[in-house]
């Protein structure tokens, strides 16, 4: 009952922040109030007891991507630039229809939770009955990632390195200037 | 450069502390949440708030940019790397159980390794993209 309580609190909050987030137009605080939200998800990933997944969340969601925002911030205009609004009436058709249809496809989902769901019927009882003897260590997260599933882990590695070439090659990396001490922002 | 003498005072407390926490996330994966993900981005936390006190000058002569490519490279080979020395131990790519004396033994180690490497990546990944931001000139 209280677990239903906070959830609703949290999600409660992460719905009047995006809400805030769409209809304002100071840049900085929009960097700041998502990088609440990715704090409140974190909150909702540690109710469901996915430590793990809260962790990269406060980590990376909370900390380095609003650190980046905000460096970015200070190359540009704080303000959004105000548009003209064109007609609403598509958009908000097409934004009915989608939800409409997500929230149809939500009916046949199993039951958060459910031990009878497919995705708990495959693998996950080996990995949780057997990794303490294949493996030998009590983190089941750290068996699947790092020995089971070594290979996707691989390739997200793999990912990270590309996108920080990519953002090199994009941007460029400042040659450091002996002698001239400047503000980095 | 700022002048906040608190937040200076504070940082240089909390910065070690960061420090060491990554490295407890890191090499405690084992047995509590985290890993090397999750620590090699606090880890370069540690360093960017280093950076948003003292200045990126001030930050590229502790780590440079060049040095952070090669880390960031050397993280995904000792990845990769593993997984040869596995094929080469004769057993499959990335099966730790070849590594040591006893398959367990051989996944504790291979876990360590990979981990360790994924943690090198992040950490110098996450650093590079910070001073890539930052480092632009206003109007670039």
């Amino acid at each position: 009952m209280i677990e239903v309580s906070v959830d609703l609190l949290l999600l409660g909050f992460m719905a009047v922040i995006s809400l805030a987030i769409v209809r304002m137009n100071d840049l900085f605080a929009v960097a700041m109030l998502l990088s609440l939200f990715s704090l409140l998800s974190a909150g909702v990933f540690t109710i469901m007891d996915a430590a793990d997944v809260a962790f990269t969340e406060a980590a990376v969601g909370a900390g380095i991507s609003t650190i980046l925002m905000l460096a970015t911030l200070t190359r540009m205009d704080r303000r959004k630039k105000s548009h003209k609004t064109r007609g609403i009436t598509l958009p908000l058709i097409v934004v009915s229809v989608t939800g409409t249809l997500l929230a149809f496809g939500t009916s046949d989902l199993p039951a958060l939770g459910d031990p009878d769901a497919p995705i708990h019927r495959h693998v996950a009882d080996r990995y949780i009955e057997q990794s303490g003897t294949e493996i030998g260590i009590p983190n089941v997260v750290t068996s699947v990632l790092a020995s089971y599933r070594g290979y996707d882990t691989l390739g997200e590695t793999t990912v990270i390195f590309t996108a920080g070439v990519g953002v090199l090659a994009m941007l460029g990396m400042r040659r450091r200037r002996k002698g001239s001490k400047k503000d980095p922002r | 450069m700022l002048h906040h003498t608190v937040l200076r005072v504070i940082a240089k407390l909390l910065i070690p502390v960061i420090m060491l926490f990554a490295l407890y996330v890191q090499f405690h994966g084992d047995y509590s949440p985290g890993g090397g993900f999750q620590a090699g981005v606090i880890f370069s936390a540690a360093i960017i708030l280093y950076a948003l006190l003292f200045g990126l000058d001030t930050t590229m002569d502790v780590i440079g940019p060049d040095v952070l490519q090669l880390l960031a490279a050397a993280g995904v080979l000792l990845y990769a790397g593993v997984g040869v020395a596995a094929m080469l131990l004769g057993g499959d790519f990335l099966d730790y159980n070849v590594l040591a004396h006893t398959p367990t033994e051989g996944q504790h180690l291979g876990i360590f390794l990979v981990e360790l490497g994924v943690g090198i990546t992040v950490a110098s990944v996450m650093l590079l993209l910070y001073y890539a931001f930052v480092g632009r000139e206003p109007g670039q």
